[in-house]
């Protein structure tokens, strides 16, 4: 279903030969009468390009709900000077590339032991996927429990082992990353569920031909596996990577972007300034965000599916 | 500059999405009660922490007992910046309920009070409040509140037992508080000074609660702090965010500082886990819940500066006041000004010591303290006696930076040096004024 998607936007590119025929024939009219788009492009109107247009305007303003003053670019210069917030800005990449990074390497792994024969295959893969279910508020707090540097389970346990658990998320410099770790554990299932979809539509010609070629294991895994996974892959990429770059809800239910300004990201720093009521400056960090996610993701899935297109 | 039609269409539109989007996070727009039979229906917004829903509860019930004609009831909403956020959308969008609780000083500041709230200034009682809370409930053109609850003090809460064992005198000076500090962990009996970051807003007290001796170092500083001159890189401000990292580097906190919340440092103090935590006294009201056996064993002293013949007590108005929007009218005016009324008696004094324990003395003439308080709010009376006591800054200025939280974390966990944080929150304090639109920034 994903993957479709990710296909879907090759055809479309510059060259492709277009699925609905002959690229002399004019557009098809469409069956439905103009009337018949109306609702649709109302509510598209009203709930989707108003508020966007009209965020890139607030982000220009000083704002306080109560009356607007225009200041120009002047928000995102003092989004750029503070260093609480560059550190953010800088800490939204770490995550998002972690995060993104370890999704594709475990997934992967995950993806191909859970295709293979094994023992309650079923069973298995539902707990992989399982904590893609639960609530990322509720994986926040479970874990905030269970990373407490004192009372917590993890360091309780470590400790029966004589290991000194460290302060996961009171220790400035692990923070972010004790975040990463857990937002990598609920997300993994997904992206295991992707590789498994990839895997199951390798047709198994390959690999019977491959074992006739006498092919170890190892280079049936390079050369067959891995190439025809690529559709897999770039989802799994574009997806993680997106959510990694406006992962909110986890980092907030964990460290509140804490200790002092240490794990915060771009999407809570604008959460932030919208509390404290700078509602320009915090829309103007919206539209960074908006800006950065597009600056990264358009190219690199032009690259990815370009790449596929050459192959 | 925009056009003023387009401009008002404009901000109808960004607040109209932001209520939309509130809506959709679940919180119920109010205001919906209505008139029907002559009874005058009322819904009033409060914080839901657990003392002040109480204590509201057991106002309203006593209020719609006399008169029964109008009813009330009690909605509540988040504490903290989420609740920050539902009062002004609410505000700003006209669906405030008929009566709600907010803070008062610079917060209530930020509200817009002279386009948003009914001004009370012509009302009879208010001549019985406290002139320094009436400063801090206005504007240059009105007032705008009453008092639901006492005034408090930033301050140190200790642990008597842990004094007297050591044979510790209360500190007057910083040197004295830090001597008493190391004298305590060389016992090895408590953590000398406790902290609790698990929640955040706790960190602020050491640079808050100091502002007595700033005062005390230079009488004009709220106002040249409001009018862009006195920054917080200068002493004598800068001594809270020095005093702060000095405490940190010196190993004076409790093990679990940066996980630890309000409630366990509380706690702490009152078995003697804990020998000092500096605090705001509303912890009176969380002591007596969790730990009332405690009740004359906490005590509470200023936070100390650097001369002990101004020794004395940062003051903070009754952050719980209760306001009426602009939105009321009609009956529903009349009925929630009557309430409000009903709020500034002894009478309604005497309910709201009963509902919760005490912080602090009250603010409205004719209305005592029980005789059976906490010693963590007894000791404060010898200040506010001698005359010992200054308001805090919130309370002296419309500015407080929203970051000063997340910036004390940072110090108080040797992350950032004392210099930077007094650098950044003056960053953070610039930003806030020039959102309030205040002249020379």
């Amino acid at each position: 279903m994903t993957t479709a998607t990710a296909q879907g936007r090759t055809s479309t590119s510059p060259g492709a030969i277009s699925p609905a025929g002959p690229a002399k024939r004019r557009p098809m009219k469409s069956p439905y009468p103009t009337w018949f788009f109306i609702p649709a492009g109302v509510f598209y109107l009203v709930l989707f390009l108003i508020p966007t247009i009209a965020s890139f305007y607030f982000s220009l303003t000083r704002w306080t709900l109560f009356n607007v003053e225009f200041i120009g670019f002047d928000n995102f210069v003092r989004f750029f000077q503070e260093p609480q917030l560059v550190q953010g800005f800088i800490n939204t990449f770490i995550y998002a590339f972690l995060t993104s990074g370890a999704k594709v390497v475990l997934g992967l792994l995950l993806g191909v032991f859970l295709s293979s024969q094994i023992i309650a295959r079923g069973f298995i893969r539902s707990v992989v996927f399982f904590p893609v279910l639960v609530s990322v508020i509720g994986v926040g707090i479970l874990f905030k429990v269970l990373m407490d540097p004192f009372d917590g389970p993890i360091n309780e346990g470590l400790a029966a082992i004589g290991i000194d658990g460290p302060g996961w998320y009171t220790d400035p410099s692990l923070a972010l990353v004790s975040v990463a770790i857990v937002d990598i554990w609920a997300g993994v299932g997904l992206a295991t569920l992707i590789y498994i979809a990839g895997m199951v539509a390798i047709p198994q010609e390959y690999f019977e031909a491959s074992k006739v070629d006498g092919a170890s294991a190892w280079s049936t895994f390079r050369h067959i596996t891995l190439p025809l996974l690529r559709p897999a892959t770039v989802t799994v990429v574009l997806l993680s990577l997106i959510g990694g770059l406006r992962r909110f809800d986890l980092i907030w239910t964990m460290t509140g972007g804490g200790p002092g300004f240490s794990s915060d990201v771009l999407a809570s720093v604008v959460y932030k300034q919208y509390q404290a009521g700078f509602f320009g400056l915090s829309t103007a960090g919206n539209v960074v965000l908006f800006v950065v996610v597009a600056a990264i993701i358009f190219p690199l899935s032009w690259w990815l599916n370009r790449k596929e297109d050459e192959r | 500059m925009v056009p003023r039609t387009q401009r008002r269409s404009l901000v109808a539109i960004g607040a109209g999405g932001l209520a939309l989007s509130l809506a959709l996070a679940g919180c119920t727009a109010g205001g919906s009660g209505s008139s029907e039979g002559g009874a005058t229906s009322l819904t009033f917004l409060v914080d839901n922490g657990e003392a002040t829903v109480a204590t509201a509860q057991a106002l309203v019930d006593a209020f719609v007992e006399e008169n029964h004609d109008i009813s009330i009831e009690v909605e509540t909403r988040p504490q903290g910046a989420d609740g920050d956020n539902v009062v002004k959308t609410r505000l700003a969008t006209g669906e405030m309920d008929d009566l709600f609780q907010y803070n008062s000083g610079s917060l209530m500041q930020a509200l817009s009070p002279d386009d948003t709230l009914v001004n009370l200034a012509d009302e009879d009682y208010v001549g019985k409040f406290d002139d320094r809370f009436v400063q801090s409930v206005s504007t240059e053109n009105g007032l705008y509140g009453v008092p639901m609850g006492q005034s408090m003090a930033g301050a140190v809460i200790y642990n008597k037992d842990i004094y007297e064992q050591l044979g510790l005198e209360v500190p007057t000076t910083w040197d004295e508080f830090i001597a008493n500090s190391e004298a305590i962990k060389q016992a090895g009996v408590a953590a000398p000074i406790v902290q609790t970051y698990g929640d955040t807003w706790t960190s602020q007290l050491f640079v808050l609660g100091d502002f007595n001796n700033v005062l005390a170092e230079n009488p004009d500083w709220a106002e040249e702090y409001t009018n862009n001159k006195a920054k917080y890189v200068d002493e004598p401000a800068l001594a809270g965010f020095e005093h702060l990292q000095e405490a940190f580097d010196k190993g004076l906190f409790n093990e679990d500082f940066a996980s630890a919340t309000y409630a366990d440092g509380v706690t702490m103090v009152a078995t003697g886990e804990g020998a000092q935590y500096p605090i705001l006294t509303f912890a009176a009201g969380q002591l007596m819940t969790t730990n009332p056996e405690a009740a004359d064993v906490v005590g509470t002293f200023p936070l100390p500066g650097p001369d002990a013949s101004t020794n004395g007590l940062t003051v903070w108005m009754p952050t719980n006041t209760v306001y009426i929007p602009k939105s009321t009218e009609g009956d529903k005016l009349e009925a929630s000004k009557k309430f409000l009324e009903f709020l500034a008696t002894p009478e309604a004094c005497d309910i709201q010591s009963e509902a919760n324990a005490p912080q602090g003395p009250f603010v409205i003439e004719g209305c005592d303290l029980p005789d059976d308080v906490p010693a963590m709010v007894s000791d404060l009376q010898q200040y506010f006696d001698d005359g010992k006591t200054n308001l805090a800054l919130e309370f002296l200025s419309p500015i407080k930076g929203p970051a000063l939280e997340q910036i004390t974390v940072a110090v108080g966990s040797g992350i950032t040096s004392a210099a930077d944080g007094a650098a950044q929150y003056d960053e953070d304090v610039k930003k806030q004024a020039q959102q309030l639109g205040i002249e020379g920034w």
